[in-house]
C-alpha cells in the first residue's frame, strides 16, 4: 500500500500516529563494485514510493549523462552522491538512507565493495541488525562476498540475506540460484549467523525486490521488501544486566545532582540499589529525571538522568550497574580488532581507548592471531595494517568496566585512537575471557592442595609395589593438538610395554571425559579441572607401582607445569606430539576441525582457543613424518636412557 | 518485555541526546547554530531535554544575513528570552559596509559574504572548537554520507575523502588546537521525523511556516514575500495578498512560498505527502546544478 492509500484510509491524524509507532529496522547492504547494489537500493526506495518527483527528476536527467542503462531511469542514480565517485563509477563512503513502509521504517547504511574499505564496513555494520549480501548470479560467491558475510558476523550481525541478482542474466536458473545458495550455506556454517535467507532477484527488473518476480514463479518465499517487513529481529538489547556509563555530571544548583548517560543495557527502577565503578559506592537510585517529568523505570538504549539517595562520588567515564550484578573491572582484555589505518598496529604501542563515555590509554601486549577473512584461517602475525582484523590483548593503565561484545555491545566496544594525529585507528569488539580468570583465582586459591605431598599412613611403600612388577614407575604425559596423534602413540607403546612384561596404562582424556571427568567442559576453568584429574590419577597409578601415560591435549603450559608438580618431578616425562594444524585437520576422520569451523562446537584447540607450545619437553615427536613404531622406538631408547626402564 | 519498546521516534530522541551530551562532555566552547528554521527548533528541543533540569550549557548562534524574515527574528528573541537561552548573533559587517544583498551581488555571492564567511567569521570569532548543525542525511544526496562528528580543519574545510570512521555511539572528539567539529545530532532524522516530533512535543514554530494571507510577488516562477521595502520591485510589479507558507526559511529574497491552505502540522503534513516535492525545491540558491552542495561543504558552509 502506497502513502497515499494509507491517508485515504487512516487520515493524516491516523497516518501520523501509526507512523511515529513503527518500529525501527537498520541494515546495511554490501557487495563487489557492480553487484548491483545501488540500483537495488534505488529500487526499494523508487518502488516504496520514497524517492519525491524533483529527484526522480533530477535522476532522469542525469541518466542521460552518466547512466548505464540506456533509455531506462539508472536507479543507481538515485542513490549515489558524491562527485568523486561519480567519477570513479564506484561508492566510496558509507551512506545512510531512510524509507518507511506501511509497516517498518528503515534505515539503510550502504556500504561500499571496493576491497580497501572494510573499515567503511564495519562502519555500517555497527549499527545495523541485518544485512543484505549482494552476488551476482554470474560470478556466485567471491572473495569479497565471504569477506563481508565475516566483518558483518564480527560486528554482530544476526541476519544476513543474501540477494542473488542479476537472474536475468542467468535465464532466471533455478539451478544456478540453487548452486549460490550451497555454496554460500557452506561458507556462513562456520560463521555464527542466526538467521540466513536467500533471495534471487533482479534489481534492475525490479523482479523479487518489492514485487514478487513473475520470471520466477520457482521461487516460494516473498519479494525482499516482504522479508524486511517481517523479520523478526530478536531483540539485540540485553534488558538483563544493567549498564549505564557517565557521561555527564548535571549540578544546576545544591540540592540537584543527576548523572546522565545512556543506559547500554538492563532496566533501571527507582529504588534499586545500584554501585558505582570502579569506585564501588553503592546508593539507591532516587529518581530517574526527563525533561518530561520523573519516571518509574528506564532501559537501554533510554538516555536518561539518575538521581541518587546518598552523596556519592561519580564521574564521567565511571559506570552504573546493579549492586548484585556487575560488569568485569580490569585492566587487560581481549577484543577482536578490525585495523582501520594507513599506519599499521604494533605490538608494544599505546594508543587511546575510547569506549562510549570515556577514554584511557592502553598497550598493546600482543596479537593472539590474524584471521584471514578469505579462508577464515588463523595465522600467525606480529602486527595488523590497513584492513586486517585480528584477536588482540590490550592492557590499561587502569581498570576498565568491560564486557563481551556478544553479549553487550554498549560496553564490549571501543575505538584506537592515535594520541598524535588524533585518527580514529581501529574498533574494537571485546572477546569473554573471564573464564581464564577465573580459573587462575581457583588455581591460586588450591596452589597447594595439588601437589605430591601427602601422608603415607600404610605400611605398604610405593617402592615395594614397584619391586613387586619388577619395574620404575612414572608417568608419561603427552601433549599436541586434536588429531595430533597423542593416543595412538600412546596405545602402540602401551602395547610394546605390555609385550616387555611390564605394567602400564593409558589414561585417555577423551575417555575420562565420559566418566570421571562427565561433569566438565571445555572452558578453560575446565580444562584446568579435567586435568588436576588426569595428573592425580596418574599419580595414584604410580602409587601403585603401575607406569602410567596420560594422553590430554593439555594446551596451556602453566597447566603441564601443574601436572609435573603433582606427579613429581622425577617421575614426569613430557612428551610433545608436534604435528602442524594443517596435517592435524587433513586427518581428521571424525571432523572436530571442520565442526569447529563450523561453529558447532567451541573452544576447540588450534581453532578457538589457543596452544602454547612446550618449552621444555623431554621429548619432540614429529607424528606426521616419523611412523608410529619409529616413534615409539624413540621413547623407548629415551626411557632406557634415563634409567626409567 | 514487550512493554520495554521504544518507538522509532523515540529510539531518534534517545540516540540524539545521548550525542550533544557527549559533545557537552568533551568540548570546551561548544556552540549550537541557530537557524530558527524547524530543525533547528527540534535540535534545541533536544539538548534542553538531554540537560534537564540544568539550563543550556552552551550559546545559540544565530547568522543573521540582514534578509531574514522580520517574523524569525522577532521569535528567535522571544523563544531565547522564554527559554533563559543565551543567543549571540552574527552579522559580517564588511557585507553590511558593502551593502551586500541578493539583487547587487546576485544570490550566489551574496549568500558567500553574508552566510557562508560569516559563519566562518563568527566561529572564528567565538573560538568554538564544535558547532552543533541542524541538518539530515536525507536532506540530499552528498548529505547521506556525512559523520555525525564531521571533523573541519582550521579552515572549516570537509574533506569527503579523509572522514573519521565513525561506530557504534562511540565517537572520537579529539581535535587539535585551532580544528573544530560539526555535529549533526539530527543525522539519523527525516524530514517526516522532525515534523512529527514538533506535533507530538507541541513545538512551537515560526508562524511562517502555516498558511496566511501574505504580500507575494512572482518572479521567475517562485513565489516572494514582499517582507519589507529593501526589495526592488519592477515596474508595473504589485505585491497580491496569497494565501502562502514555507517549507524552509531563510532570506525572505532568496525563499520561495507555496500555495497552501495548510494551518497545523498535520495539514503540513498531508500537504508534503500528497505533493512528494523535496522540500528544498522551494530555496532559490539550491536550484544549482547537482554536486554544488558538496562544493559549499567543502567550502564550510556547513
Ligand atoms: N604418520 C603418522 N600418523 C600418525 C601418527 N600418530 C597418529 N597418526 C595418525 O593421526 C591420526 C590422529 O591421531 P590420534 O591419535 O587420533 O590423535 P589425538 O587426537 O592427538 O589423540 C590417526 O589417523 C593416526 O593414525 C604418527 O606418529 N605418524
Amino acid at each position: 500500500m502506497g502513502i497515499l492509500e494509507e491517508l485515504d484510509r487512516h487520515g493524516i491524524e491516523g497516518y501520523l500516529s501509526r507512523y511515529r509507532d513503527k518500529d525501527l529496522l537498520r541494515f546495511l547492504t554490501c557487495g563487489s563494485v557492480d553487484d548491483g547494489k545501488s540500483t537495488l537500493i534505488g529500487r526499494l526506495l523508487h518502488d516504496s514510493q520514497m524517492v519525491y518527483d524533483d529527484h526522480l527528476a533530477a535522476a532522469k536527467r542525469d541518466s542521460a549523462k552518466f547512466g548505464t542503462t540506456g533509455e531506462d531511469l539508472d536507479f543507481a542514480l538515485l542513490v549515489d552522491g558524491l562527485e568523486a565517485e561519480r567519477e570513479q563509477g564506484i561508492t566510496i563512503d558509507v551512506a545512510y538512507r531512510y524509507f518507511t513502509t506501511e509497516k517498518r521504517k528503515f534505515i539503510i547504511s550502504d556500504t561500499p565493495g571496493h576491497e580497501q574499505y572494510t573499515r567503511n564496513m564495519a562502519t555500517g555494520a555497527s549499527n545495523c541488525q541485518l544485512a543484505i549480501l549482494m552476488i551476482d548470479a554470474r560470478y556466485g560467491v567471491l572473495d569479497q562476498t565471504r569477506r563481508h558475510a565475516f566483518i558483518t558476523s564480527l560486528l554482530g550481525i544476526q541476519h544476513i540475506v543474501c540477494a542473488v541478482n542479476k537472474m536475468d542474466l542467468v535465464e532466471w536458473s533455478e539451478d544456478r540460484f540453487e548452486e549460490i545458495r550451497a555454496e554460500f550455506s557452506d561458507f556462513a556454517s562456520k560463521l555464527n549467523v542466526k538467521d540466513l535467507h536467500f533471495i534471487p532477484m533482479s534489481a534492475l527488473k525490479g523482479e523479487n525486490v518489492v514485487h514478487r518476480s513473475e520470471s520466477m514463479p520457482w521461487h516460494q518465499g516473498g519479494p525482499l521488501l516482504d522479508y524486511l517487513e517481517t523479520v523478526h529481529i530478536a531483540s539485540d538489547r540485553n534488558l538483563i544486566d544493567f549498564r549505564m556509563p557517565v557521561q555527564n555530571v548535571l549540578r544546576p544548583n545544591l540540592d540537584f545532582r543527576g548523572f546522565a548517560g545512556p543506559i547500554a543495557s538492563g532496566v533501571v527502577r527507582v529504588g534499586d540499589e545500584v554501585v558505582s565503578l570502579p569506585s564501588g559506592k553503592q546508593s539507591k537510585v532516587k529518581t530517574i529525571a526527563t525533561f518530561d517529568g520523573e519516571l518509574e523505570e528506564a532501559f537501554a538504549p533510554m538516555s536518561v538522568v539518575l538521581t541518587l539517595e546518598d552523596e556519592i562520588d561519580a564521574s564521567r567515564g565511571d559506570t552504573f550497574a546493579h549492586v548484585n550484578n556487575t560488569p568485569r573491572l580490569d585492566s587487560r582484555l581481549e577484543a577482536m580488532v578490525v585495523w582501520m589505518s594507513e599506519t599499521p598496529m604494533q605490538a608494544g604501542r599505546s594508543y587511546l581507548l575510547k569506549q562510549t563515555a570515556s577514554e584511557s590509554p592502553v598497550t598493546v601486549n600482543g596479537l593472539r592471531y590474524r584471521t584471514n577473512v578469505n579462508t577464515l584461517r588463523k595465522e600467525d602475525a606480529d602486527s595488523l595494517s590497513l584492513n586486517e582484523i585480528g584477536r588482540v590483548e590490550l592492557e590499561a593503565m587502569r581498570p576498565l568496566c568491560v564486557e563481551a561484545y556478544q553479549k553487550n555491545r554498549g560496553l564490549g566496544s571501543f575505538i584506537l585512537i592515535d594520541r598524535i594525529t588524533n585518527q580514529t585507528l581501529a574498533c574494537g569488539m571485546v572477546v569473554d575471557r573471564a573464564p581464564v580468570e577465573r580459573s587462575l583465582a581457583r588455581r591460586q586459591a588450591s596452589a597447594d592442595a595439588g601437589t605430591n605431598i601427602s601422608e603415607q599412613r600404610g605400611s605398604v611403600t610405593t617402592e615395594q609395589r614397584a619391586q613387586k612388577l619388577g619395574q620404575k614407575p612414572f608417568t608419561l604425559w603427552f601433549t599436541g593438538l586434536p588429531r595430533s596423534g597423542k593416543t595412538s602413540t600412546a596405545y602402540a607403546l602401551e602395547e610394546a610395554l605390555f609385550a616387555k612384561g611390564m605394567q602400564a596404562h593409558v589414561l585417555d582424556g577423551e575417555n575420562l571425559r565420559s566418566g570421571l571427568s562427565s561433569d566438565l567442559g571445555f572452558s578453560a576453568e575446565d580444562r584446568w579441572e579435567h586435568q588436576r584429574r588426569a595428573a592425580q590419577v596418574a599419580r595414584l597409578q604410580n602409587e601403585l607401582g603401575m607406569i602410567s601415560m596420560v594422553a590430554l591435549v593439555s594446551p596451556i603450559s602453566a597447566d603441564r607445569e601443574q601436572a609435573r608438580r603433582i606427579i613429581g618431578e622425577d617421575k614426569f616425562v613430557e612428551i610433545h606430539c608436534d604435528a602442524p594444524i594443517e596435517a592435524c585437520e587433513e586427518r581428521d576422520d571424525r571432523d572436530l576441525y571442520a565442526r569447529a569451523r563450523r561453529g558447532e562446537i567451541d573452544g576447540l584447540t588450534g581453532v578457538d582457543a589457543p596452544y602454547e607450545h612446550p618449552q621444555s619437553a623431554d621429548l619432540v615427536l614429529d607424528t606426521v613424518g616419523q611412523t608410529i613404531e619409529a616413534n615409539v622406538e624413540r621413547i623407548l631408547a629415551h626411557l632406557v636412557e634415563k634409567g626409567l626402564l | 518485555m514487550s512493554s520495554y519498546h521504544l518507538s522509532h521516534l523515540k529510539e531518534l530522541e534517545h540516540e540524539s541526546i545521548q550525542i550533544i551530551r557527549e559533545v557537552v562532555a568533551e568540548f570546551q566552547n561548544p556552540v549550537m547554530l541557530f537557524s530558527i528554521g524547524k530543525d533547528s527548533l527540534c535540535m534545541l528541543r533536544l539538548a534542553q531535554k538531554a540537560f534537564h533540569p540544568a539550563p543550556l550549557p552552551f550559546p545559540l548562534l544565530h547568522v543573521n544575513t540582514t534578509f531574514k524574515f522580520r517574523e524569525m527574528i522577532e521569535f528567535r528573541d522571544n523563544l531565547a528570552r522564554e527559554i533563559g537561552a543565551e543567543l549571540r548573533e552574527h552579522i559580517n559587517q564588511e557585507g553590511v559596509e558593502m551593502n551586500a544583498n541578493p539583487w547587487s551581488l546576485g544570490s550566489q555571492r551574496y549568500t558567500h559574504v553574508m552566510k557562508t564567511e560569516a559563519l566562518k567569521q563568527a566561529l572564528n570569532e567565538g573560538g568554538y572548537d564544535a558547532a552543533f548543525g541542524g541538518a539530515r542525511r536525507d536532506e540530499e544526496k552528498s548529505r547521506a554520507k556525512e559523520r555525525i562528528f564531521s571533523f573541519r580543519t582550521k579552515a572549516h574545510g570537509w574533506d569527503p575523502k579523509n572522514q573519521r570512521p565513525e561506530l557504534w555511539n562511540v565517537f572520537n572528539s579529539r581535535i587539535n588546537k585551532g580544528e573544530s567539529i560539526r555535529v549533526f545530532p539530527l543525522s539519523n532524522w527525516t524530514e517526516l521525523d522532525v515534523w512529527l516530533y514538533i506535533h507530538y512535543e507541541k513545538i512551537p514554530m515560526v508562524p511562517l511556516y502555516f498558511a496566511k494571507e501574505r504580500p507575494i510577488v512572482e518572479r521567475d516562477g517562485a513565489l516572494i514575500m514582499v517582507d519589507d521595502d529593501r526589495i526592488p520591485l519592477e515596474p508595473g510589479e504589485k505585491p497580491e495578498m496569497r494565501k502562502v507558507r514555507f517549507r524552509t526559511l531563510g532570506c525572505y529574497p532568496l525563499t520561495g512560498a507555496v500555495e497552501s491552505d495548510a494551518s497545523d502540522v498535520p495539514e503540513i503534513l498531508e500537504e508534503m505527502l500528497r505533493t512528494r516535492t523535496s522540500e528544498r525545491q522551494g530555496r532559490v540558491i539550491d536550484y544549482d546544478e547537482a554536486g554544488s552542495m558538496e562544493d559549499k561543504k567543502k567550502e564550510g558552509y556547513f
